[in-house]
């Protein structure tokens, strides 16, 4: 499954860069007259037909050989590792502070519906998944960037530039999360198991963080390998927003030059990273839960 | 009496009203005596023994005029002290065993974690202890299904080890709701003698729920059927499913395939017509009115006396002595 | 016994302890459900009557009247209760039109996506086999990609406008519709009557669209909210990097663009059009969230 997604992906990227935009026109620049172009195509080979092409594309991503800048010239893998650490710490911290939101308070929500702490995490869940996470950004800057100046705004030189940004992204990233640990809670709590437990008199504590609690937190695994993917995608507002020099903000200057093969390869990036964490949080399932560790044997 | 229940009500959330489940029963245990509560499902048993276990569901009401475990008064409890009693004086086993035990955590883990709880043993005791409870419930290899899952079990070695794991600290009183039910017959035979002989060892007090009269028999000192929240009929095993008094316990006898009677194209299997119904306002007539085929005028007046009938069991309803006179079954 | 037997006392009809209730009567004594419907309604009427309630031309400039602030200032003008923006237009005017705007691009990307992805969905449900497996893959391809970047850049190869901007979202946000479609249809599938009327010889049509699609609408209706407010929210965000509806249209997201570059000395220029997308975001996911509570039970 997770090769042939990676097949279709790369075919819609070579689409992208190869067949709906001209990559003569691309390297040739603006200026160029329409024989420079006829030049350029003849001499990279973009007048042969498309499936050959595509093999080559196919054989230079196989060695890493994501292709070339139009604009730097540089090869574009390097350009993203570079700045790919950027992006990495930025989800990381996003999904930190999400995940250190939604737990507790998910948590608290299922232990006592209908409190104010159940009615809290509603509005946060709702508030946070209504909420533009770019103008979430922007109140971030004038507030705490610009009234308040507690915190830079704009670049990613230290630690505390990663603030703002993780704020915006995790605001993003929350809500599904505290949803689920919510639901989840409560599904497990009303188990037949935990009814059990507490038949054979397990103190609540115990009950909520050793038999309930592990059993809840099975899917939330999922459901942060996919979050996480999803920031790499949300980074590119974030990170325009706050200038982060990460991948998103490469894509989206690269976007306003139509940078091509930078944008292809981002996409092809962030697709592979989205498949390796789903297949990671699934091997992490496998490794907590029993019933799927035996099924695979 | 080692279990003494008195006007015992409870009543639940419905959709925006309250479902009285149970409506106001008396029970009695002794040490070493099992109590079977039959009925037909939604009559109000389980309720009546989570009530007991006071395990209700969020939102349930209870109320009690009397609710002791020995000396206990159990519904004055704070949930600390219950927490501390359920487990070690009084356990309950459930009628699904498949989603009974939790699935993360190995057969081993959760068996010591009870009895750590109540005993404050060391691991190495406990251990001990777990394997030689699985032995006494008649698990084999006892020391490696400690390692495993609750999935690598079937329904019947994971029902006994929710016994194993109810009789950990040697309760005065178990109470088992519906614990074969979903057994096949063989595996339902093996469970009906472990508890049996569990309870007989130890002396125990146990309230068994079934709505199966097979198992009634096989089980049972007394016998209280239940109906719509309320106990119709109280008596001796022998009393109650021999010469069954009250219509409704007729009724219920009657629906019994039984083969010894039956000669082929004869007999029709008897039903009693319609449901059991549900009560959201207070109503002290009989319960089973609307069903009664010996219902008289007076039944949709008057609340039905608790009289004891010759045969010893004591009847709920209207009818004369001589009418209640048991039909042989 | 016999005697008393024949005698009929009167009794409660059993129907009548059951309490039954329609989806409405339910749904008007529901709080969530009446104030989001009552947030969408109202924004709804904004969109539909805009040329009747803006107070001015959303396009006219007046380079003399620049960047003056709301009614809650000092320095406001009384003609332009929400204050002007950086070429002299009435915010309050061009939030109205932008309204309309918003719920084009949510209903119209909404509907398309809904379309394919239902369509896929009952496909793959209905089938099965390598017809579902191969219908999975694309769902997951789909899910694997970043879809603001995919959208970014479709965009910016065809050049933005607001009819692109419907289709290039229409064709990106279907994956939860299929996701929701093909196990709904799977369950629906399972179940005694779809058995039957494939067994009577019903054509594929009726069976797909009079005896499944029916059964499965409510996990639907939840499903379109979510997208209708995914729609509005990726609008905005494409909008706002200048790659989603062009100037001089007055797309809220376009809006908190150009207020980027006055948002230190004019605050109230991003707040205006941020809580309404705020707003008709919250409507639409409350009212979703509501739907979800109603529907509840009953439906698989």
């Amino acid at each position: 499954m997770a090769v042939v997604v990676m097949m279709i992906v790369s075919i819609i990227c070579f689409v992208l860069s190869n067949v709906a935009y001209d990559p003569a026109v691309g390297i040739a620049g603006a200026q160029a007259t329409d024989e420079d172009v006829a030049l350029i195509r003849q001499t990279y080979g973009f007048d042969r037909p498309l499936p050959s092409r595509f093999i080559d594309y196919l054989g230079n991503l196989a060695q890493g050989d994501l292709g070339v800048s139009y604009l730097s010239k540089r090869p574009v893998l390097d350009m993203i590792l570079e700045r790919l650490p950027v992006t990495a710490m930025l989800a990381f911290f996003s999904m930190t502070l999400a995940l250190a939101i939604a737990l507790p308070i998910g948590c608290a929500a299922a232990l006592w519906p209908n409190t104010i702490i159940d009615r809290l995490s509603q509005f946060l869940a709702v508030a946070g998944q209504a909420i533009p996470n770019f103008w979430a950004g922007l109140l971030l800057i004038v507030l705490f960037g610009v009234q308040l100046r507690w915190l830079p705004i704009s670049g990613s030189d230290t630690y505390a530039h990663f603030v703002l940004p993780a704020i915006t992204l995790g605001t993003y990233a929350m809500p599904p999360l505290m949803r689920l640990i919510r639901a989840g809670m409560i599904d497990v709590l009303g188990s037949d198991y935990i009814r059990t437990a507490r038949a054979m008199g397990i103190q609540p504590l115990k009950l909520t963080f050793k038999y309930a609690l592990k059993n809840a937190v099975l899917p939330v695994i999922s459901l942060s390998a996919v979050q996480l993917g999803f920031m790499l995608g949300g980074s590119i507002v974030v990170e325009s927003i706050f200038a982060l020099n990460g991948i998103g903000y490469l894509a989206w200057q690269s976007m306003s030059r139509s940078d091509m093969p930078v944008i292809q390869a981002i996409v092809l990036m962030i697709s592979m990273i989205y498949i390796v964490l789903t297949l990671l949080a699934d091997l992490l399932n496998a490794y907590m839960d029993p019933r799927l560790r035996s099924a695979r044997k | 009496m080692l279990l003494q229940v008195r006007g015992l009500h409870v009543n639940l959330p419905d959709q925006g009203e309250r479902l009285h489940a149970v409506r106001g029963i008396d029970l009695d245990v002794a040490e070493g005596e099992t109590l079977c509560l039959v009925g037909e499902s939604g009559c109000g048993k389980s309720m009546t023994a989570l009530a007991l276990m006071q395990l209700l569901p969020r939102g349930a009401q209870l109320r009690s005029d009397r609710l002791h475990l020995g000396e206990t008064d159990l519904s004055a409890l704070p949930e600390r002290k219950l927490s501390q009693l359920r487990g070690r004086r009084m356990s309950m086993i459930f009628q699904e065993p498949m989603t009974a035990l939790n699935p993360v955590f190995t057969i081993g883990d959760q068996l010591r974690t009870v009895y750590r709880r109540h005993t404050g043993a060391s691991a190495r005791e406990a251990q001990a202890r777990a394997i030689e409870m699985l032995e006494s419930v008649g698990l084999t290899n006892a020391s490696l299904r400690l390692g495993q899952y609750p999935h690598q079990l079937s329904g019947g070695l994971r029902q006994r080890v929710l016994i194993a794991m109810a009789l950990m600290c040697e309760p005065e009183m178990l109470i088992c709701d519906e614990p074969t039910t979903a057994l096949d017959v063989t595996t339902q035979a093996q469970i009906l003698r472990i508890l049996k002989d569990a309870q007989t060892a130890r002396k125990m007090g146990m309230v068994f729920i079934t709505h199966d009269l097979g198992v009634v028999a096989r089980v049972a000192d007394r016998v209280a059927v239940m109906y719509a929240g309320r106990i119709v009929e109280q008596g001796d095993r022998a009393s109650v499913l021999r010469t069954p008094a009250h219509p409704y316990t007729k009724g219920l006898i009657a629906s019994v395939p039984r083969p010894e009677g039956a000669q082929p194209g004869t007999r029709r299997l008897a039903s009693i017509p319609g449901n059991v119904p549900a009560f959201h306002r207070e109503d002290a007539r009989c319960p089973f009115l609307s069903r009664c085929p010996a219902r008289m005028d007076v039944c949709g007046a008057v609340p039905p006396p608790l009289r004891q009938v010759p045969t010893g069991q004591v009847v709920s309803c209207h009818l004369s002595l001589d009418l209640l006179e048991p039909v042989p079954a | 016994m016999t005697t008393a037997a024949t005698i009929p006392v009167p009794l409660p009809d059993e129907e009548q302890l059951i309490p039954r209730r329609g989806f409405w009567r339910r749904a008007l004594s529901h709080r969530t459900f009446l104030f989001s419907a009552a947030i969408l309604l109202i924004i709804t009427l904004i969109a539909i009557f805009a040329p009747m309630l803006a107070p001015h031309d959303p396009y006219l400039q007046n380079i003399a009247m620049r960047l003056k602030p709301p009614f809650w200032h000092d320095k406001t003008v009384a003609e332009h209760m929400l204050g002007t923006d950086q070429l002299g237009r009435d915010y309050l005017s061009r939030l109205i039109y932008g309204a309309r705007i918003s719920m084009t691009i949510a209903i119209g990307a909404t509907l398309m996506s809904a379309l394919i992805g239902i369509t896929l969905g009952l496909i793959a449900g209905y089938y099965g086999g390598w017809i579902d497996t191969a219908i999975s893959t694309v769902i997951t391809t789909r899910l694997s990609m970043p879809i603001i970047l995919i959208a970014l850049a479709v965009v910016a190869l065809i050049g933005p406008s607001l009819t692109v901007v419907i289709v290039v979202l229409g064709l990106l946000l279907w994956d939860q519709f299929a996701v929701v479609t093909r196990v709904a249809t799977q369950q629906v599938c399972a179940r005694d009557y779809v058995t039957a009327a494939r067994v009577i010889g019903s054509s594929l049509p009726h069976i797909l669209f009079r005896e499944i699609l029916p059964n499965i609408r409510a996990p639907l209706i939840v499903v379109a909210t979510v997208e209708m407010a995914q729609a509005v929210l990726l609008e905005a965000a494409l909008s706002f990097l200048g790659l989603g509806v062009q100037a001089p249209l007055p797309s809220w997201g376009l809006m908190l663009s150009e207020a980027k570059t006055s948002m230190f000395f004019s605050p109230w220029m991003i707040v205006l059009p941020g809580s309404c997308l705020f707003i008709l975001a919250l409507g639409i996911n409350l009212i979703g969230d509501a739907l979800r509570d109603l529907t509840a039970g009953g439906r698989g």
